[in-house]
C-alpha cells in the first residue's frame, strides 16, 4: 500500500520518497546530507516518540520528531 | 567566453605546477584543512603540526581554529562543515577561513561521497586551489568497496589522494598535494553567472557565497544578496552532480552488505539503549569509584604522598625551625593506641636525642604524624593548609590519578561514537526541556571539563538551546577534577550518598531548563546529526587526548591550588579566615548543619570547585554532612577558567546572572537537603 504520509510515521525498515521539505535553513542542511525531494531512503529505526533514523546508503541520519513531522513523504 | 579563459588559464597553471613538482614546497601561503564533520581533519593537522587539537568520533570535535606553521606555510585546522554558508558560529568561523585560503586541502570521507563531495564541488566552485584526500581508504578496502580515483580526479579537475589518517598512509604525499592544489573543474552554467558578480569586484569565493545568498558577505562587498530560491537551484543541481559522480565512481560489490553496527543499532533504542547506558555508567562506577579512587588514590595520596613526599618535607623544615610534633598510632579499627608528642623550641638539629626518639617512635606501623611550625611562614608554605604541601599532595598524589581515570573514560566514550547515538536516544527527552538530543554532547563532556563544554556550546542550534545548556553546564555538572573529589570524600561511604547526589542534581537539572525553557524567547531546532560508525576507540588517540588534556588540567589546576593555597594561608594567619567563617556561620552551622570551618570550602571553591571541595578533606564530617557538602558545591559557582570563558562565549548579562544565580541555588538546595537528611 502506498500513502501520503509525514516522515515521523515511517515504519522501521521500510523505504520512504521524501516528497517536501520544509523552507529554509533545515532544507539546506538535508540537501548537504544527501536527503532531497524525490529521494528514497530507508527508515532504519522509529524511536518511540518519533525520532527518526534515516539510511541512506552508509550513512545513518537521525531526524527529531519536530522535523520529521514537517517532512511530507511517501511511505510503502 | 570569459569563463573559457580561465579554463585556459587554469591549464596553463597546471602544465606550470607540473614542472615545479621537484622544486621545494611552496611559501608563505594560508593552507586549509576543511571538509565535513568528522572526517579526520584534525588528525592530519596534528600530523602536520606536530601538535595535538582533540580527535574524537563525533561531529564538532573541532570549533575553534587552530594554525601552526608548516615548512614556511600556515596550516589551519578548522570545524567540519556541510557546506561553506554562515547559518551558525562554526560555518561562520569555517567560511572566514575558507575564504582567506590560498590552497584547500580538502578532507573527504570514502564512505559518505555522497555527502562529502558536496563541500567538496562548492570549494572548487569557490574557485579555490583544492586538493582532496580521500581518506578512510582503510575502511574502504576492509568493506570491498571500489572507488575510480583517477576518474574522480578527472571529473574535478584536481589531485585526489587516497590515505588514510588512522595508519597514516598517504602522509607522505601531504606536501605533494599541498603543492600541486588547483582550481578544479568548473561548471560553465554557474561559472557565467560567477562572472556577472565578480565584475562588479567580489572574488569567486565571494560571489558563489553572495549568489547562494550570504547576507553577511553581500554586505561586506556591498552587493545584492541572491535569495533561497536561487540558492535552492544552485543547491539541487550540485546536490544532482555529486550524485552523478558518485553514482559513475563507485561500486560496492555487494550493496547489501552495508556494514552496521549492532551495538550501534541497539544503543539507540531506549529499550536496549537504557541498559547499555546503564552497563556503561556501572563500568565507569567501578572504573573510577572502586579501582582508581580506592586502590590508586590509597597508594599515590598514603604512600607517596603523605609518608614519602610530606614526611620528608616537613621533618626537612622541623629540623631548623621551631616545631611540635605530634604522633599517634593508630590501630585497623581506627583507634588511637599511643600518642606521643615531641617539642622542639630550636629545630630538631638541636635535640639529637629527641629526634632519634620521634623517628623511632614513628616508624611504628599506622602512625599518624602532625607537625605544628612555629614560624608563620614556614607554616603558610609547609602547614595544614601548606601552599607547597597541600598543592602538591592534593594535586599531584590525590587528584590527578582520578582526574586521569575521568580523562580515560571520557576519550573512550569520545572516540567510540557512543555519544551521537545517546544523544539520538534521549532526544525526545531533552525535547521537553526545550533542548535537542544534541545537547547530550556538551554536557557529557562537561563532565570532562567544564571549560571546554562551553565552548562546544557553539554545535547547538539556536541562542536558546545555547543558554540552556550553558546554565546547566555551570549549575550542575561536576567536572572531573571535582568528580575525583566527590569519589574521594565518599569511598568507602557505600552507594546511599551517591544516590541522593545523584538524585538532587538531576532534580534541579530538570527544574533549571524546565524554567528557561518556560522563560526564553524564541524556538529551539530539531535534531538532526548524522551518526558515526561505533569502533573500538584507538587506544593512541585515547592515550594522547588524556596525557594532553591531564597536563592541560596540572598547568591550570597547579596555578590556582597554589594562588588559593596561598590565598587561604594568608587569611588564616591574619585571622581573617576566622570572621569570614563567623560571617557564614549562621548559614553553614544552622542551615546548611556543617562545622563553620566549611566556610573554608566557599571561599575557596571560589577559584576552583574542585579546591574548594578539597577544603573538605580536613573537616570530620558524618556521611550525611559530606552529602550536603559536595551538593552545595558542585551547585556552586563555576571555577574562575569556566566563568572567563562563559562570559565570552555567552556576554555579561547572562554570564553575571548564572554567576549569581549558583550562589542562590546552591545554598537554598543545599540547606534544604540539609534539613532533611541531617537529624
Ligand atoms: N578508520 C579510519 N578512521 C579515521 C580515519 N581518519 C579519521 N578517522 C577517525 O575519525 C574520527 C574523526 O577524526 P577527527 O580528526 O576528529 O575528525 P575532524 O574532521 O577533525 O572532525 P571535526 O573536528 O568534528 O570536524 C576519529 O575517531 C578518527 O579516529 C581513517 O582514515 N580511517
Ligand atoms: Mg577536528
Amino acid at each position: 500500500m502506498i500513502m501520503d504520509s509525514t516522515l515521523d510515521k515511517a515504519k522501521k525498515g521500510k523505504p520512504v520518497t521524501i516528497l517536501s521539505l520544509p523552507k529554509g535553513e533545515l532544507k539546506v542542511q538535508l540537501i548537504r546530507l544527501g536527503i532531497t525531494e524525490g529521494e528514497t531512503v530507508k527508515c532504519l529505526e522509529r524511536l518511540p516518540g518519533g525520532t527518526i533514523i534515516l539510511q541512506k546508503n552508509r550513512q545513518e541520519i537521525a531526524v527529531g520528531y519536530d522535523l520529521a513531522k514537517n517532512i511530507k513523504v511517501i511511505l510503502q | 567566453m570569459k569563463s573559457d579563459s580561465i579554463l585556459n588559464l587554469n591549464d596553463k597553471q597546471l602544465k606550470k605546477l607540473e614542472f615545479s613538482e621537484t622544486q621545494k614546497l611552496v611559501t608563505d601561503k594560508k593552507v586549509v584543512l576543511a571538509g565535513n564533520p568528522n572526517v579526520g581533519k584534525s588528525l592530519f593537522f596534528n600530523h602536520l603540526s606536530g601538535m595535538y587539537v582533540d580527535v574524537s568520533n563525533f561531529p564538532g570535535t573541532t570549533i575553534s581554529i587552530s594554525k601552526a606553521s608548516y615548512k614556511g606555510n600556515t596550516i589551519y585546522d578548522t570545524p567540519g562543515v556541510y557546506g561553506v554558508s554562515s547559518f551558525n558560529d562554526e560555518e561562520r568561523v569555517a567560511r572566514d577561513i575558507i575564504l582567506s585560503a590560498d590552497r584547500i586541502l580538502n578532507v573527504v570521507n570514502a564512505l559518505h561521497l555522497e555527502r562529502d563531495l558536496f563541500l567538496t564541488l562548492q570549494l572548487i566552485e569557490m574557485g579555490k586551489p583544492v586538493t582532496v584526500l580521500l581518506n578512510f581508504s582503510d575502511e574502504v578496502k576492509k568493506r570491498k568497496i571500489k572507488i575510480d580515483v583517477e576518474r574522480l580526479s578527472e571529473l574535478l579537475g584536481v589531485d585526489v589522494i587516497e590515505t588514510s589518517a588512522v595508519k597514516k598512509d598517504g602522509f607522505d604525499k601531504l606536501d605533494y598535494a599541498i603543492e600541486n592544489a588547483r582550481k578544479g573543474t568548473q561548471e560553465l552554467e554557474l561559472h557565467f553567472l560567477l562572472q556577472q558578480v565578480m565584475e562588479k569586484g567580489a572574488s569567486q569565493a565571494a560571489s558563489l557565497l553572495i549568489l547562494e545568498g550570504d547576507n553577511e558577505i553581500a554586505e561586506l562587498n556591498e552587493l545584492p544578496c541572491g535569495t533561497p530560491d536561487e540558492r535552492e537551484k544552485i543547491y539541487i543541481n550540485r546536490r544532482n552532480k555529486v550524485n552523478e559522480i558518485v553514482d559513475e565512481i563507485e561500486h560496492e560489490d555487494s550493496r547489501k552488505g552495508e556494514f552496521f553496527n549492532l551495538l550501534g543499532k541497539y544503543s539507540l533504542n531506549p529499550l536496549t539503549g537504557i541498559p547499555i547506558l546503564g552497563f556503561v555508567l556501572v563500568l565507569v562506577y567501578f572504573f573510577i569509584g572502586e579501582f582508581v579512587s580506592q586502590q590508586v588514590v590509597d597508594f599515590t595520596e598514603n604512600k607517596i604522598g603523605v609518608e614519602i613526599f610530606e614526611y620528608n618535607v616537613k621533618s626537612l623544615m622541623a629540623d631548623y625551625t621551631a616545631t611540635d610534633i605530634v604522633v599517634e598510632v593508630i590501630d585497623n579499627n581506627d583507634n588511637v593506641i599511643d600518642s606521643e608528642t615531641f617539642i622542639f623550641p630550636d629545630g630538631m638539629n638541636e635535640l639529637p636525642q629527641l629526634k632519634t626518639q620521634f623517628e623511632e617512635f614513628s616508624t611504628q606501623p599506622g602512625t599518624a604524624i602532625d607537625f605544628t611550625f612555629h614560624n608563620p611562614i614556614a607554616q603558610l608554605l609547609f602547614g595544614e593548609f601548606g601552599v607547597i604541601t597541600m598543592t602538591v599532595t592534593y594535586l599531584i598524589f590525590l587528584l590527578l590519578p582520578l582526574v586521569i581515570g575521568f580523562y580515560l573514560v571520557m576519550a573512550f566514550l569520545e572516540d567510540s561514537g557512543y555519544l551521537p547515538r545517546l544523544a539520538t536516544m534521549l532526544d525526545r527527552a531533552f525535547n521537553k526541556v526545550g533542548l535537542n538530543g544534541k545537547a547530550v554532547i556538551p554536557i557529557m563532556l562537561g563532565f570532562g571539563c567544564v571549560t571546554m563544554a562551553n565552548v562546544t556550546t557553539r554545535i547547538l542550534g539556536s541562542n536558546r538551546e545555547k543558554s540552556i545548556v550553558t546554565a546547566i553546564l555551570q549549575f550542575v555538572i561536576p567536572c572531573s577534577a571535582q568528580l575525583a573529589v566527590i569519589a574521594v570524600l565518599l569511598s568507602g561511604a557505600g552507594i546511599k550518598p551517591l544516590l541522593i547526589f545523584a538524585v538532587v542534581i538531576f532534580s534541579v537539572l530538570i527544574a533549571l531548563s524546565t524554567i528557561l525553557n518556560r522563560m526564553l524567547p524564541g524556538e529551539s531546532s530539531p535534531l538532526l546529526i548524522d551518526l558515526p560508525s561505533m569502533k573500538i576507540p584507538n587506544i593512541s588517540n585515547v592515550l594522547k587526548k588524556t596525557y594532553f588534556r591531564s597536563i592541560g588540567f596540572m598547568k591550570e589546576a597547579g596555578v590556582w591550588f597554589f594562588v588559593g593555597a596561598l590565598g587561604i594561608g594568608i587569611l588564616q594567619i591574619t585571622g581573617l579566615l576566622v570572621v569570614w567563617q563567623d560571617l557564614l556561620a549562621p548559614l553553614t552551622t544552622d542551615w546548611l548543619m556543617l562545622p563553620k570551618e566549611a566556610a573554608n570550602a566557599f571561599v575557596m571553591g571560589m577559584v576552583r570547585r574542585d579546591f574548594g571541595a578539597a577544603g573538605l578533606f580536613e573537616l570530620s564530617l558524618t556521611t550525611m554532612q559530606i552529602t550536603v557538602a559536595i551538593i552545595t558545591i558542585t551547585l556552586f559557582v563555576p571555577c574562575i577558567a569556566s566563568f572567563v570563558v562563559m562570559l565570552k562565549e555567552r556576554g555579561w548579562k547572562e554570564g553575571l546572572s548564572i554567576w549569581f544565580g549558583t550562589w542562590i541555588v546552591a545554598f537554598t538546595i543545599g540547606g534544604l537537603v540539609a534539613q532533611l537528611i541531617i537529624i
